[in-house]
């Protein structure tokens, strides 16, 4: 006789709803006419992250005491239901970044595609919640592997196959860095819960223990190599070039959130006593990131590749916030999370319009004239690209003015120099991307459509980045209420 | 509707009608005489609130206060000074001379070219308006989005280096401004710069001064000047010199003296020289320079240090002057490029060597540069020649070497001027100057006239401004009280 917890299910109730639109789309692959498949997987999967929408928005409104359910093997607090919100409009403008732009070679597959997508935000949504080590790990995994076959979905292309292998080796390594070390947390503490590792901690007076510290260093690489932060960034240059770009859109942004938001959660809750090792370990992760984000994103000509780098850059500054560890220091991750999310989907979501009319991949040479071209994309990654760079014409600038804050607040002007630098360092490539979209006519250089004639109409894409461009332009006018849900969800970790 | 809320549309409806602009797919005609339509509307509110302006008073007016986050005690706060509103009243004049000039050419793009304009006034007299830190720097930064691209896309051969050259430079002194500006608001608990306190930190005061000396820009910080200046499209130089340069020079007022008077003092000598390397610097560049807007480009950097002078100085006469210099040296330089802009179309260049003789069959042309020609070598009677002499005044109270060094470089001045225009207006007819006339048309007049009559309007009574800046106690009472 096995003893069942009781279950909250209310509480998975984001992560039940996905899952069920994968399984709904899944099916949709053996039951519906090839021609419907690709509306129908579309439409199941809008509803399936409009519905996580709502039960996550719900859940954060219902859940002000913060508590674990499940056997205490999850929360049900505010951090994980706002991480949800945040996962789920990703996943959203995905579906309808996806519906146009999965190559329509791919139509006999494509419910597998939209499956995967749902079954991979489940996932995350899953990981962001979760409450002990266990959890985590069979979280990340669940995500991961949905990730590596997205990836891969190009199996024709070469460089979307090697995408998915590479992905796959290394990122097998950050997870097994990550069991190695919860397995040595365990060996030290004898606890899998996140609250009960802290208790152990204290009352057994294991702080600075070599074993519990080796195993915070390796969960803290293992946390690196999802949130592709230097120097466990190596695969994420190639991974995001070969994959499809509505995947790398969806991993750009998702995976940083729900990395960033386990991360945070994971050390205030349970290695609170190190907090001196581990925000000394992030500011030199965040460092290095910064450092070789920039400079290896100054070289680069091929878009994609460069706004890898970019990524890598921005978990730097990210990392800033984490590093600082305060609440301050949460509010402002949250807040960077949502402005970046929206600004790393939407500034990969123009490449793909741009990728899809050309045939190849987008070098700032090819780019050259798109924003006279296509006005509304042109302007829009004029924004994303304004925003990532820290000036004023979005949440990117209020954001990184959080995170500094929250860096000069712990102490460390330091940093708030380093970013400030690598903010410099970073304008002379966002620039370079503007540059070519609009000061160098494409007549210049030669290069037209491969289709010839008006591009083709992309209603849904314009939707998506639209959505995108809203929430980074909105963000700057209600850095208020933005900064209010952040703080509710902030205060449900321990400080 | 009431006078604060005039601040906040001063403001917003450019940004508003850019956006309006950008949407509505209007014809050529139609956007072009929207976009001016606008900026004069802009005039007519600061005219309005010039009229309810009370100059006796001290203190902030118009002012609007609202919440942006709370978290960090961070607000959208706005409200004029007296120099305030005369900075933002030379931007919105100079805008709307510059968008005319703009329309009167006809630039290509012209939905995006005016919606940037319109994007840029609105920026500007945000920069002149803010009263919170964290807004004024959002302002300031804004300003660079929409001159690099008008640089960048409307701009001469050379663009794409001087538009690197240009955001890198200002970019760089302005994120040592954010690190500053995050250092002071966290320190004192609020960004607000009313009810801010002073601050003795040295350091904080050299990273607001770097963004301000690089906007000014002073020697050694003007690197980017001359290819900026250059490769602009002439309005748009009118604008970077006569306007945006201003915004470096305010924030050393408001923010950088205001704010850090211990540092201020400790930093004179070093800001004072600095101001005069500028000045004789800029001047004797000016004097070598080959081209008409070589010459304003680089008397607009010797203003610069001349400005700093005065306000470095810290004496009643020299803030008047420089407040007054400000606003003169904006309207000269906007007149200036804006002429020179109406000599490249007639000869496509600007080039002294292909240039003379331009005055005969031109009475107009020539009228109107002789006499802003004359305004700007400051001769006596003139709105900069009041000018400077106050800022030498002020800066003779600090030690009398300044004020030497100052009116040797007002010599500089006549040579510079006088020779730009014998090598335009006078001298052998140049081989790219035509037979045929050619005299500024009644649009141009138009855009110039304007500016000159309120060059001259300033002439007959500098103390219009230089009176009327600071309220009725005098300006280094303000200044210690941070303007409260």
């Amino acid at each position: 006789m096995i003893n069942t917890p009781s279950v909250d299910w209310f509480s998975i109730s984001t992560i039940l709803v996905l899952l069920g639109a994968s399984f709904v789309a899944l099916l949709g692959a053996v039951l519906v006419p090839e021609r419907a498949r690709r509306t129908f997987a579309t439409a199941v999967s809008v509803l399936g992250f409009v519905g996580g929408i709502v039960t996550s928005v719900w859940l954060y409104v219902d859940s002000a005491d913060g508590h674990r359910v499940v056997s205490d093997a999850f929360y049900r607090d505010r951090w994980m239901a706002l991480s949800q919100v945040i996962l789920c409009g990703i996943g959203l403008a995905t579906s309808l970044l996806a519906s146009e732009q999965v190559a329509r070679s791919r139509d006999e597959h494509i419910s597998e595609f939209f499956s995967l997508l749902l079954a991979s935000a489940a996932g995350m949504a899953f990981f962001v919640g979760s409450a002990n080590l266990m959890v985590m790990f069979l979280a990340l995994e669940w995500f991961s592997i949905a990730l590596y076959v997205m990836c891969a979905i190009d199996y024709d292309v070469e460089g979307s196959l090697e995408a998915g292998l590479k992905y796959l080796v290394i990122g097998s390594f950050g997870s097994a860095a990550l069991l190695f070390g919860s397995a040595l947390v365990y060996g030290a503490t004898g606890h899998l819960g996140f609250a009960e590792i802290a208790s152990a901690v204290g009352s057994q007076g294991l702080s600075g223990d070599a074993l519990l510290v080796l195993g915070l260093a390796m969960i803290i690489a293992g946390l690196g190599f999802k949130s592709s932060s230097a120097p466990f960034h190596m695969w994420t240059p190639d991974v995001y070039e070969g994959a499809p770009t509505t995947v790398t859109a969806f991993m750009s942004a998702a995976t940083k959130v729900a990395a960033f938001a386990l991360a945070f959660r994971v050390l205030r809750t349970a290695f609170p006593q190190e907090e001196h090792l581990w925000s000394w370990a992030f500011a030199g992760i965040a460092v290095a990131s910064l450092a070789i984000g920039n400079l290896a994103a100054l070289v680069q000509r091929n878009v994609k590749r460069m706004l890898a780098y970019s990524s890598i850059s921005h978990a730097g500054f990210l990392l800033i916030g984490l590093s600082a560890g305060s609440a301050l220091g949460g509010r402002a991750l949250m807040y960077y999370l949502i402005v970046y999310a929206a600004m790393a989907f939407g500034s990969f979501a123009v490449l793909a319009a741009r990728e899809r009319e050309l045939g190849v991949p987008v070098t700032l040479e090819n780019l050259a004239g798109f924003g006279w071209e296509r006005p509304f994309l042109g302007v829009a990654m004029w924004f994303f690209l304004f925003g990532f760079a820290g000036l004023p014409l979005g949440g990117g600038f209020v954001a990184k003015f959080y995170v500094f804050s929250a860096a000069y607040r712990h102490g460390w002007t330091w940093l708030v120099i380093v970013g400030v630098m690598a903010t410099l360092v970073s304008l002379y490539y966002y620039l370079a991307v503007v540059r070519s979209m609009y000061m160098r006519p494409s007549e210049e250089l030669r290069v037209a459509p491969v289709a010839g004639g008006a591009p083709p109409r992309e209603p849904l894409l314009h939707v998506a980045v639209g959505l995108a461009l809203a929430v980074s332009v909105g963000s700057l006018f209600a850095v208020e209420p933005l900064i209010d849900l952040a703080k509710h969800a902030t205060s449900s970790l321990p400080f | 509707m009431t006078a604060s809320s005039l601040t906040s549309v001063l403001i917003w409806l450019p940004i508003g009608a850019a956006i309006v602009i950008w949407v509505l797919p209007l014809s050529r005609y139609a956007t072009g005489s929207l976009a001016v339509l606008v900026s004069l509307v802009e005039v007519g509110i600061w005219i309005e609130q010039a009229a309810r302006f009370d100059f006796d008073r001290g203190g902030l007016q118009f002012s609007q206060k609202g919440a942006w986050f709370e978290d960090l005690n961070v607000s959208y706060h706005v409200g004029e000074y007296g120099f305030s509103l005369w900075l933002a009243g030379l931007t919105v004049v100079a805008m709307a001379a510059c968008v005319g000039y703009g329309f009167w050419v006809g630039r290509d793009r012209p939905r995006a070219y005016f919606g940037l304009m319109l994007f840029l006034t609105g920026a500007t007299v945000g920069v002149f308006v803010a009263q919170d830190l964290l807004l004024f720097y959002a302002f300031f930064e804004a300003m660079l989005i929409p001159l690099y691209v008008l640089v960048g896309v409307w701009g001469g051969p050379g663009r794409l280096g001087a538009t690197v050259k240009f955001v890198i430079y200002t970019m760089a002194g302005s994120l040592f401004m954010l690190a500053a500006l995050i250092v002071y608001g966290l320190q004192v608990g609020t960004f607000d710069l009313v009810d801010g306190p002073a601050s003795a930190s040295r350091w904080l005061f050299l990273g607001f001064m770097f963004a301000f000396v690089i906007k000014a820009p002073l020697f050694p910080f003007h690197g980017w000047l001359p290819d900026a200046y250059r490769e602009a499209p002439p309005e748009v130089t009118a604008v970077l010199s006569g306007v945006i340069a201003k915004a470096g020079v305010y924030g050393m007022l408001r923010i950088a003296i205001a704010k850090f008077p211990e540092p201020t003092s400790y930093y004179r000598t070093l800001m004072l020289t600095l101001g005069a390397a500028t000045l004789v610097y800029g001047s004797v560049l000016a004097f070598r320079s080959p081209s008409f807007r070589g010459v304003v480009a680089y008397s607009s950097l010797a203003q610069s240090g001349l400005i700093a002078i005065g306000l470095f100085s810290g004496t009643n006469l020299g803030y008047d002057g420089a407040v007054l210099q400000m606003v003169a040296h904006g309207l000269m330089s906007a007149a200036l490029f804006l002429i020179a802009g109406t000599v490249e179309r007639r000869t496509t260049t600007d080039e002294f060597a292909l240039l003379g003789g331009m005055a005969k069959g031109r009475p107009a042309l020539a009228t109107l540069l002789l006499t802003v020609g004359v305004i700007s070598l400051a001769v006596p009677g003139s709105a900069a020649f009041a000018g400077e002499f106050l800022i030498l005044a002020g800066a003779f109270q600090r030690a009398w070497w300044w004020a030497v060094i100052g009116a040797g470089a007002m010599v500089l001045a006549a040579m510079y001027m006088l020779r730009l225009i014998s090598a335009v207006l006078h001298e052998a007819r140049g081989s790219t100057v035509g037979d045929e006339a050619m005299d500024l048309r009644p649009g141009e007049l138009a855009l110039v006239v304007p500016l000159v009559g309120i060059l001259l309007a300033l002439s007959a009574w500098p103390a219009g401004i230089a009176g009327h800046s600071f309220g009725s106690e005098p300006p280094t009472q303000s200044v210690e009280a941070q303007f409260k």
